[in-house]
Parts: structure tokens; C-alpha cells; sequence
């Protein structure tokens, strides 16, 4: 009688191998899912396929070596992976970074910042099925990205950030065209508020779909925008500010329920907020130096360790550092927020319906590769 | 049946014939048409560089695919998996029969012409079925699964909302219900709701956007066809243009009045007129397709099931009603 259960139980039961190659499960993830139907009785990501060794290479290599491959773990943030780096051997070290850099930096940060949104507002989107509005964020975001290039030379992975300040100074063509994307964002959100926000489809796929309340945001160590959307307040920039975000006026924008579509309001404003944040940066722009004079080349800081926190675009981010004394650090431990944030799938999926697992995955926005690093 | 001459058949074959050679033509236009719509929509031009502004790029991605190996998996039922491609685009051709592209251009004009139509059309979700089976792959057989149970929950709507139609002017052969309303209004006015629930039915039997779940790309990687390669799912692409087509024809010969210019026509002969109305309607279909996002599974059943068939049964027995006392 026994035997005959487990056979009708493994007939009903079947897995599916969502992944590593399947077009929505942004780069190379791999979700094992048990299917009762089209409903998932069990999910269990799978990590480890974009595995380089970034870790091991920190260590292997000088402060000033490990720079490049910074903006490569989170290939969507390189400009606030880099921007953390920096500030975590500064502050290991001590330098002095100029008024005029800080304020660079931040801007350059936000930029990174609103383009990895609306990558993710594309590509979310489009995991739903519609598929105009990734283009539309494609083209917003080809904006953000020839105005990164103008100043640090690369599109994706721009190492721009250097200990005591940045690569090269902004100019006034920088300046307008920052100006100008921030002009032509005020009415796109408008658009994007009608063609997507209102959508009643959009909204019935979204509403109460993957619901991560505070406790299970709180056990995976969950950060960013998706803890945010349950509505903890919890933002690095603000909790322990960094640069001169402390001077700045933004909001730290909160959901209620912790469901997709809180997640998605989130992002959206956050776009807005940094928006903001760039729009006061520019106003408050000091002159001066782009970069510290007197910054050693060979960088061998004391012996000791440093955790810094920063604003990552999918939440918490930090780099753990430890110095023996030598020129490269002893340890070079990344805390990265994709990991809690993907995690929580094994609590949040089962029960819910195929399509809806893409759905939720695609709206915790995780980066894999970042995961693996 | 004994008045089925050889001339018959002779109509019959021919017009099968021709119905092939547009058919095809009318999947590789609508193929370019969509691609540019999408781009248009998208603030992209579309295809460009095969033939003037993209027109031949769907005949070069065509040869492309007729050269390219049809992989039978290992794993698959093959006959069945070679079958069905071929079966989901023979029931297609058979709605060309009854179609009337103008007052006399039908090839057969038979007195059952909209029965006819809809009892083939349903013969394509057996052949989806066929193909996601016999393909052996899990995301196939999900997708012929979902297939399946939305053809089966949006043909009901379909046919009662054709029903008020086929009521109210009391045929159930084409051309009469195209006469009925030259004499009369067309039928959208008249019955504004089956109108609509006929439109968004047969989006979702053409499995088209925001109803494409069985093909949902970004959920099944492309769900029933993930198999298929070359022209097998050449096959099957091409089916859902014509599929899109027939539908919209079937909506202009209901709905809009079929051949039937307004003011007198124009001077314009009804033909043009079936074809433009029939091409604006999946104008309006690609339109949606590449506005909305994709609807769920769950969300798409109770649609049917709660919202449209009641509401189409309620639309028939009113219909039913006022065709009693008005007669």
C-alpha cells in the first residue's frame, strides 16, 4: 500500500530544470523545480556557473590591480561596486579625497544606479510577456550609458573610480547631457506610469504575487529595494551615509506588502529619487580637484581589517578587507545582496504557478554573476 | 449530395490551390507586417535591408528556414512529430473555402459555410497537442497542455458570440449574413458585445498576445514548438498568420459588414474592401500584441470561464429574445 503511494505521488510530482539555459533566467541560473501541475511544490536555485575567482584574484594582486574587476562582478553596477571599492581602501588607508570628487562619484553612482533599473524595468517587463516597454528602457538607458562613456571611456565596466577620486574630470558636455536625460526622464515616467503602472494586466500579474514579508526578508538577509518594498526603510545612503549623500535630500521610498508590484513601485521611484540626487549634485558641484595630489602609488596600508557598507542597486553591498601590512590585501571578501535576495525563492516560489516564478524571479532582480563571482 | 458535379471539384481543387499560394504569400506579408509594427511601435525601423524597407526579408528568413535540417529528437513519437506541422496547417486552409471575398468571389458558398469554419479551426489545437506530445519535452507538453485547455475555455465564447450573429440574421451561410447587413447595420453595431467577445476569443485561439501562453518565450522557451527546427516550425508560424487571417476575415464577413464599403462602397469593389477591413483588423490584434504584457495561465481561465461565457450567454438569450418578438 505503501509502495503504491510513492509511485502515485512521484507520478503526480515532476521536475523541471529551469535553467542554466533558458531566456528569462537572467544569465546562468538554474532553478530545480518540483511541478504539480503547472503549480511548483519545490524550487531550489542552483549557483556556481559564472564562477571567475574574483575573490581569489583581490588577493592575489595590488589594491590599485584589483580595480577593473570591480565593476565586473555586478556587470549592471560596475560604477557602484567600483565606487564601494574605493571608499573601502580609502578609508583603510586614509586618504583625503577632494569636495569636487565626492560630488562626481555620487553622480556617476546614481547614473549607474538608474540604469540598472531600468534594465531591470525592461527585462522585468519582458519576462511578463510585454515586450515594447524593454525597448523604451533601452533607449532611456543608451543615454545613461553615452554619458558614462564620455567621462570613464567605457559603457558597462568603467572602472572610473581611483583612491583620492576619479579618472578624469566632468565637463560642461557631460553636464548638459545629464541635464538633458534628467529633462527627458520627467516625461518618460509619465509614459511609463500609463503604459505599464496602469496597466490592468501588469497589475493582476503583480499584485500579491511573491509576497516576501519582513521575517522571511530578515531570516535571507534580504536588501535593497525588495526589503524596502516590505516596508523597512532601510537604505546604506541614508542609515550610514557615505560621500555626501548625507547632504543631499532624497527620499527613501517604502512598499507596504512586499509583493512584486511593491517591489516594482520601489525601483520606480527610486529612479526618480536618484534623479534628484544627481539633479542636487549638480547644483551643489564644487570646483577644485578631481583627484587627491597626494596619493602614494604603492598602496600598503596598515595591518587591520574594514567592513564597508554601501548602496549597491539591488541592496546592501560590502566589501570585507583584510591587510597583513603587504601591498595586497591578506582577504578580500564581497558581500554581495543578489545571495539573500535569490535565496528567498526557496520559501516564496512553492505554491505558486510556473509563470509566476518567472515573474518573482525577474522581480527580485538578482544578477548571478555577482552571486558567483 | 448528388448534385456535386466535376466542375465542383474542379472549383474546389483550384480554389484550394489558389487559397494555398495566397495563404502563403498572405503569412510572409503578415510576417514583415508585424515586424514592422513591432519596430514602429518600439521607435525602430524593422526590417530594412532585404528589398525595399524589409519586404523581402520573410522570404530570404523562409528560404533560410527550407534549408535548414528538420531535427527529429531522439526521444520523440516521429511520425507523429513530422505529422503534426502538416496537420495544424490543413485545417487553416479549409476556413479559405467558405471565406467571401467579395459577392461572388467564394469558392464554395455552402449553406453551413460558418459551421464549417469553426469545426476545422478547432482541428489546430489537436495538431498543437500532437506536436507538444510527441516532441517529449517538458516544456512542449506544457505548452500543448495550456493549449489545450485555452482553446477548449475560449472556443465556447467564440461560437456564442458567432451564434448571436448567426440568430439575429437567421443563416448561417456566409454571403446571406454579409447581404443581411448591407441591408441592414453591421453586425458590430448591432451587437457591440459579441462583437468584442469574439475579438478577444479569437485572440486567444490564435493563441496571439497578451493570450500567447502556450508559447509564453520568456515562461516555456517556446513552449509547444521548443522542439521544432527548419520548416517544421516554419510550419507552424506560417499557421498562425493564416490562422490570425481567417479569424479577421471571419470577423469582417460578422461583424463589419464583409465586402460592404460604406456610402455605396465608393466605387471601390468589395473585394478591397473585405481585404482592407480584414488587414486593419490584425492591424489592431498586432497592435495589442506588442502594447500589453502576457496574462496568466490561472488569470486567462477564470477570465473565460467567470467573465466572457456568461456574458456571451446572456448576450445570446437577449438576442434569442428580441429576435422573437421583432419577428
Amino acid at each position: 500500500m505503501a509502495e503504491q503511494d510513492i509511485t502515485q505521488a512521484s507520478q503526480r510530482v515532476f521536475s523541471l530544470n529551469l535553467g542554466p539555459q533558458h531566456p528569462s533566467t537572467h544569465g546562468v541560473l538554474r532553478v530545480l523545480l518540483d511541478l504539480d501541475g503547472e503549480y511548483i511544490v519545490k524550487a531550489d536555485p542552483v549557483i556556481g556557473y559564472g564562477h571567475r575567482g574574483h575573490e581569489k584574484m583581490g588577493e592575489n594582486r595590488q589594491y590599485k590591480q584589483f580595480l577593473p574587476n570591480t565593476s565586473r562582478m555586478d556587470y549592471l553596477s560596475g560604477m557602484l561596486f567600483n565606487h564601494g571599492f574605493v571608499l573601502a581602501v580609502e578609508k583603510l588607508v586614509g586618504i583625503e579625497v577632494p569636495e569636487r570628487a565626492k560630488y562626481i562619484r555620487v553622480i556617476a553612482s546614481e547614473l549607474n544606479r538608474i540604469s540598472s533599473h531600468l534594465l531591470w524595468f525592461g527585462t522585468y517587463l519582458l519576462d511578463l510577456g510585454g515586450f515594447t516597454p524593454f525597448l523604451y528602457t533601452f533607449d532611456d538607458r543608451e543615454q545613461i550609458l553615452d554619458i558614462l562613456d564620455s567621462v570613464s571611456g567605457s559603457r558597462l565596466t568603467y572602472s572610473y573610480c581611483r583612491f583620492g577620486g576619479v579618472t578624469s574630470d566632468i565637463d560642461s558636455k557631460f553636464i548638459d547631457m545629464t541635464r538633458a536625460f534628467l529633462k527627458r526622464m520627467e516625461s518618460r515616467w509619465t509614459d511609463y506610469d500609463k503604459l505599464v503602472s496602469k496597466n490592468i494586466i501588469f497589475i493582476h500579474r503583480t499584485r500579491g504575487v511573491g509576497v516576501i514579508d519582513r521575517e522571511l526578508a530578515r531570516q535571507y538577509g534580504v536588501t535593497g529595494p525588495n526589503l524596502r518594498a516590505c516596508g523597512v526603510g532601510f537604505d546604506v545612503r541614508r542609515s550610514e551615509p557615505y560621500e555626501v549623500y548625507d547632504r543631499l535630500d532624497f527620499e527613501v521610498p517604502t512598499g507596504s506588502k512586499g509583493d512584486a508590484l511593491d517591489r516594482y513601485l520601489v525601483r520606480f521611484s527610486e529612479m526618480q529619487q536618484s534623479c534628484r540626487i544627481i539633479d542636487q549634485a549638480l547644483e551643489h558641484l564644487p570646483g577644485g580637484e578631481f583627484i587627491a595630489k597626494k596619493v602614494p602609488q604603492k598602496l600598503a596600508p596598515p595591518k587591520g581589517e574594514l567592513y564597508f557598507a554601501f548602496e549597491s542597486a539591488r541592496g546592501l553591498c560590502a566589501y570585507y578587507l583584510v591587510s597583513d601590512g603587504g601591498p595586497d590585501p591578506y582577504r578580500c571578501h564581497i558581500r554581495v545582496p543578489s545571495f539573500g535576495n535569490l535565496n528567498v525563492l526557496n520559501d516564496v516560489l512553492p505554491g505558486t504557478l510556473v509563470a509566476d516564478s518567472i515573474s518573482i524571479l525577474g522581480s527580485i532582480d538578482v544578477v548571478i554573476p555577482e552571486i558567483d563571482r | 449530395m448528388s448534385e456535386i458535379t466535376s466542375s465542383d471539384w474542379f472549383r474546389v481543387i483550384l480554389g484550394l490551390l489558389i487559397a494555398m499560394g495566397f495563404s502563403q504569400l498572405n503569412a510572409l506579408f503578415l510576417v514583415w507586417l508585424e515586424r514592422k509594427v513591432a519596430g514602429h511601435i518600439q521607435l525602430r525601423p524593422g526590417p530594412m535591408e532585404v528589398g525595399p524597407h524589409g519586404l523581402l526579408q520573410t522570404i530570404a528568413d523562409g528560404i533560410k528556414l527550407m534549408g535548414k535540417e528538420l531535427i527529429v529528437p531522439l526521444t520523440a513519437d516521429k511520425k507523429l512529430f513530422v505529422l503534426a506541422p502538416v496537420l495544424v496547417f490543413t485545417p487553416v486552409l479549409i476556413g479559405f473555402l467558405v471565406l467571401p471575398f467579395g459577392p461572388n468571389m467564394v469558392i464554395r458558398d455552402i449553406n453551413l459555410g460558418v459551421l464549417l469554419i469553426f469545426a476545422f479551426s478547432t482541428f489546430t489545437v489537436l495538431a498543437i497537442l500532437a506536436g507538444g506530445w510527441a516532441s517529449n519535452n517538458k516544456y512542449a507538453l506544457l505548452g500543448a497542455i495550456r493549449s489545450v485547455a485555452q482553446n477548449v475555455a475560449y472556443e465556447i465564447p467564440l461560437l456564442l458570440a458567432v451564434l448571436s450573429v448567426v440568430l439575429m440574421v437567421n443563416s448561417l451561410r456566409f454571403s446571406e449574413i454579409v447581404i443581411w447587413q448591407q441591408n441592414h447595420f453591421w453586425s458590430i453595431f448591432l451587437q457591440p458585445v459579441a462583437g468584442l467577445i469574439y475579438l478577444i476569443s479569437a485572440t486567444a485561439e490564435t493563441n496571439r498576445a497578451p493570450f500567447d501562453i502556450p508559447e509564453a518565450e520568456s515562461e516555456l522557451v517556446a513552449g509547444f514548438h521548443t522542439e521544432y527546427s527548419g520548416m517544421g516550425f516554419g510550419l507552424f508560424f506560417l499557421a498562425e498568420y493564416t490562422n490570425m487571417f481567417i479569424v479577421s476575415a471571419v470577423a469582417t464577413g460578422l461583424f463589419f459588414g464583409g465586402w460592404d464599403g460604406p456610402f455605396g462602397g465608393l466605387g471601390i469593389p468589395g473585394v478591397f474592401w473585405f481585404l482592407f477591413k480584414t488587414y486593419a483588423l490584425i492591424f489592431i490584434i498586432m497592435w495589442v500584441r506588442w502594447t500589453f504584457p502576457r496574462v496568466r495561465f490561472d488569470q486567462l481561465m477564470n477570465f473565460s470561464w467567470k467573465v466572457l461565457i456568461p456574458l456571451s450567454l446572456a448576450n445570446l438569450v437577449l438576442t434569442a429574445v428580441i429576435v422573437k418578438f421583432v419577428r
